[in-house]
């Protein structure tokens, strides 16, 4: 960072403080910008974790009451998916993808900039009714679940309202990024730098855009007609008119499905970074895994039913979307072995960077495999809506994405600032965060195999003891993630010794023939790829 | 892996730009008072207020800039790309917008209608409910639907036509007939003011004659979204007409550098098709 700012102040035509990360169009400015959001946000939707795991301590508990436990696992949700680990998978893709192809910048400057103060405006909006509430005016934030089913979401207060209007948002913004991610990746590489020579990150993004810009305006599309059910009359979700509650489901897994790949794609390009560097080996199946990436995007739009196997279906609709499912994990198993063959024989070593890459395929391995139970349209009817759900789930989302992006932060940190983070630090890290983790999430498979059902603030005595070990756990993965923080400010304060241009003894990419950190504007004379 | 630097021209970077985020403080105060609003407290209109104010600022600043920046020559044949690639995937995504309510016209139509009907008559939304299509308003209040071959055929020779003048104005744009560029964009302005004009009568008319509102069961919902959605597209459309009607009367485009022309083009004839999509399934079939 100093070295970024030094550079800045050369040039004239910069506005600076608070007005350089206003009105920036530098794609490493707003690259910075969605990192800090995200991990700020990482933050807060970690602290509203903990509040759930409080109150699940113990049967009997009233640190929350009811209304506002729906209301914060609402929230829980909403924060973590779309400004906690969206957000960062962009910052990262704002800060890299423009060096990793040897580009000036992103083709549409502007536009990335409003793509990102979309997203704090989104934020507001969101948590805006909490604060309403004081004021005497509805009955706070949306408490519906991340999921927003009708007909609840229908009736419910005026908070609803308010994450629509984030919604629309939060599309906005994410459609903006996408076409610029898109555009720059089809316009701006290098001379010579082919799509099948570029990173496997650039290609993961370029995956993760299309997807977006497929699924994310039919849940536009659907929270614009919620709106109309609740304030205009119309009766899209409602039987009274002829219409049906179950369509909503349709609107939003047809959109959340890919969104788990959306989640997905970025940090699985970032393993294709991170495993060669330290087993000091080139990829194995470059293209094989760009082959899985389209086979994976092309079938996770036609599978959102299996969310709604209990919401009741046609036999013959249960047989398609349980099979369908299932053919995801070929090309998902795909990447998996490229994995495996990449580090397979390496002359490996174990940063942090490696360690939490390797948990990543362990946790996201586990998160896959019980995802094979709750696809089976059978086996789904006992633990749909069971901690069990919940379990597979976190280990897909936080086992994948986020061991993802904390592999990615800790790989480029010393890259972006220039200085190293504390390593023993990052081991301590690691080591928490996985027994922490698992600590936390395997004692809640056992919790839903038994039968204890999710989305509730109390429970009955025998699911006692595995929730006071999941809580415990929580407690341990939260306090682990304050390391990051340290390492984070240890970095950036320049506290760590100085990293150089390669940063790591293996590291291949043009971002890594640039200077730590690299200057405020790196590829203005493309270089040629040979 | 890297050998030499390429010999290409800059790609052109705007300086930083107090737009963007000015148009996410007009969208905060929008989100806000509209969020109020539709739950009846007073305090929203005046949000929605103070939020277009900076809108109208940001959209003659924004597009003023660019505008200017065009001018200047800062735009080559590798920025015009960026562009032309932005606004079709910008296309693409609203596609899948239209797509989804088609989706939904379809789902309501075929599936969830019927199936209500093949339920327990006890459990029928309301007495005498038969299933068909169009389905009665709740409670089964009558109305009538329009005909498609009154306004709305019209409305499709409209569109259909102001897709021809506009294509017209674009043959003059590249032989550098000024006149008929400018007369092309003209009509074209034209054609769409009249289709709105039309349009809104027949909202009227189906609201105060034929009782079909918003509220007439699933018939009503998809059938105003449907056209409505449209309606605000072809609003949309009709003003950046204008904006290039202006600019080609101020002598902006050449034959070869005229993106903003044919960006606003491409959109008309996205709008033009989706009309008839509208026509077919939701006046005629």
């Amino acid at each position: 960072m100093r070295h970024a700012a030094i550079e800045y102040t050369h040039d004239e035509h910069q506005p600076r403080g608070l007005a350089r990360w206003l009105f920036t169009t530098n794609h490493k400015d707003i690259g910075i910008l969605y990192m800090l959001f995200g991990l700020t946000f990482f933050v807060v939707g970690g602290l509203f974790a903990e509040l759930i795991r409080a109150q699940l301590f113990q049967p009997g508990q009233h640190i929350l009451a009811p209304e506002a436990y729906n209301q914060v696992i609402t929230l829980h949700g909403l924060v973590m998916v779309f400004a906690a680990l969206m957000p960062v998978t962009a910052g990262f893709a704002n800060y890299l993808i423009p060096m990793m192809i040897g580009a000036s910048d992103m083709a549409l400057p502007r536009l990335n900039n409003w793509g990102f103060w979309l997203l704090p405006v989104a934020a507001v909006v969101l948590v805006l009714p909490f604060f309403l509430k004081m004021l005497g005016i509805g009955n706070g934030p949306i408490d519906t679940g991340w999921t927003i089913y009708a007909p609840l979401s229908v009736q419910s207060g005026l908070g609803v309202d308010f994450a629509i209007f984030a919604v629309f948002l939060l599309g906005a913004s994410s459609l903006l990024a996408s076409i610029n991610i898109i555009v720059t990746v089809k316009n701006m590489r290098a001379p010579g730098m082919t799509m099948m020579k570029m990173p496997l990150f650039v290609w993961s993004w370029l995956m993760t855009s299309l997807l977006l810009i497929a699924v994310f305006p039919a849940l536009i599309a659907g929270a614009a007609m919620l709106l109309t059910d609740r304030h205009f009359g119309t009766h899209f979700f409602s039987a009274a008119g002829g219409g049906d509650p179950v369509l909503w489901q349709h609107l939003f897994w047809f959109f959340g499905h890919p969104e788990v790949y959306i989640l997905l794609f970025p940090t699985a390009g970032i393993m294709s970074q991170i495993l060669p560097t330290f087993a000091r080996k080139p990829i194995y199946g470059y293209r094989a895994q760009v082959y899985s990436y389209w086979a994976i995007a092309a079938l996770s739009v036609v599978v959102w039913a299996h969310h709604m196997f209990t919401s009741g279906m046609p036999v013959g609709g249960q047989l398609y979307f349980m099979y369908s499912t299932m053919a995801i994990s070929v090309p998902l198993a795909v990447l998996f072995f490229c994995w495996l063959g990449t580090i397979w024989r390496g002359a490996m070593t174990f940063e942090t960077p490696m360690l939490f890459a390797l948990g990543y395929i362990t946790l996201f391995g586990i998160g896959g495999l019980t995802g094979l139970v709750l696809a089976d349209a059978v086996a789904d009817q006992q633990y749909h809506n069971s901690y069990f759900l919940v379990a597979h789930f976190h280990y897909a989302l936080f086992g994948g994405p986020i061991m993802g992006v904390i592999a990615a932060a800790y790989y480029w940190l010393p890259k972006i600032t220039g200085h190293m983070y504390n390593e023993r630090a990052g081991k301590w890290h690691f080591w928490l965060t996985m027994i922490g983790f698992n600590t936390t999430f395997m004692a809640q498979f056992f919790l839903g195999a038994a039968g204890m059902p999710r989305r509730i603030p109390d429970y009955a005595l025998q699911f006692t003891d595995l929730n006071m070990v999941s809580s415990a756990g929580a407690f341990v993965l939260g306090a682990a993630q304050l390391l990051l923080l340290y390492n984070v400010i240890v970095a950036w304060r320049g506290h760590g010794r100085p990293a150089s241009d390669r940063v790591w003894e293996a590291a291949q990419g043009l971002e890594f023939t640039l200077p730590s950190p690299p200057p405020y504007h790196s590829f203005t004379d493309q270089p040629v790829i040979s | 892996m890297t050998t030499s630097t390429s010999a290409r021209h800059h790609y052109y970077v705007p300086k930083p730009s107090p737009y963007p985020v000015l148009l996410c403080l007009s969208l905060l105060l929008l989100a806000t008072g509209l969020g109020l609003r539709v739950n009846g407290i007073g305090a929203g209109r005046w949000l929605i207020g103070a939020g277009a104010l900076p809108l109208l600022y940001v959209l003659f600043g924004w597009f003023g800039s660019i505008i200017a920046e065009s001018r200047a020559g800062l735009y080559h044949r590798w920025e015009d790309r960026s562009f032309r690639l932005g606004m079709m995937w910008f296309i693409v995504s609203e596609v899948v917008l239209f797509a989804t309510f088609f989706g939904v016209l379809f789902y309501e139509r075929s599936l969830s209608v019927p199936w209500l009907a093949g339920l327990d008559p006890h459990f029928s939304p309301w007495p005498g409910f038969a299933g068909g299509w169009p389905t009665a308003g709740p409670a089964g209040k009558a109305f009538e639907v329009i005909s498609p071959w009154g306004i709305p055929a019209l409305n499709t020779v409209l569109l259909l036509s102001s897709g021809a003048t506009v294509t017209w104005a674009h043959w003059g744009l590249r032989r550098d007939h000024r006149q008929q560029l400018i007369s092309g964009l003209v009509l074209t302005v034209l054609l769409g003011v009249v289709f709105l004009a039309l349009q809104a009568q027949e909202f009227h008319h189906a609201y105060t004659e034929l009782g079909l509102t918003l509220g007439s069961g699933v018939y009503g919902a998809t059938f105003f979204m449907l056209t409505g959605l449209h309606g605000f597209h072809v609003t949309l459309g009709v003003v950046m007409l204008t904006v290039i009607l202006w600019r080609s009367v101020k002598g902006d485009f050449n034959r070869d550098h005229h993106f903003g022309f044919e960006a606003v083009s491409w959109y008309w004839h996205f709008v033009d098709v989706v009309w008839l999509m509208l026509f077919v399934f939701v006046y005629w079939m």
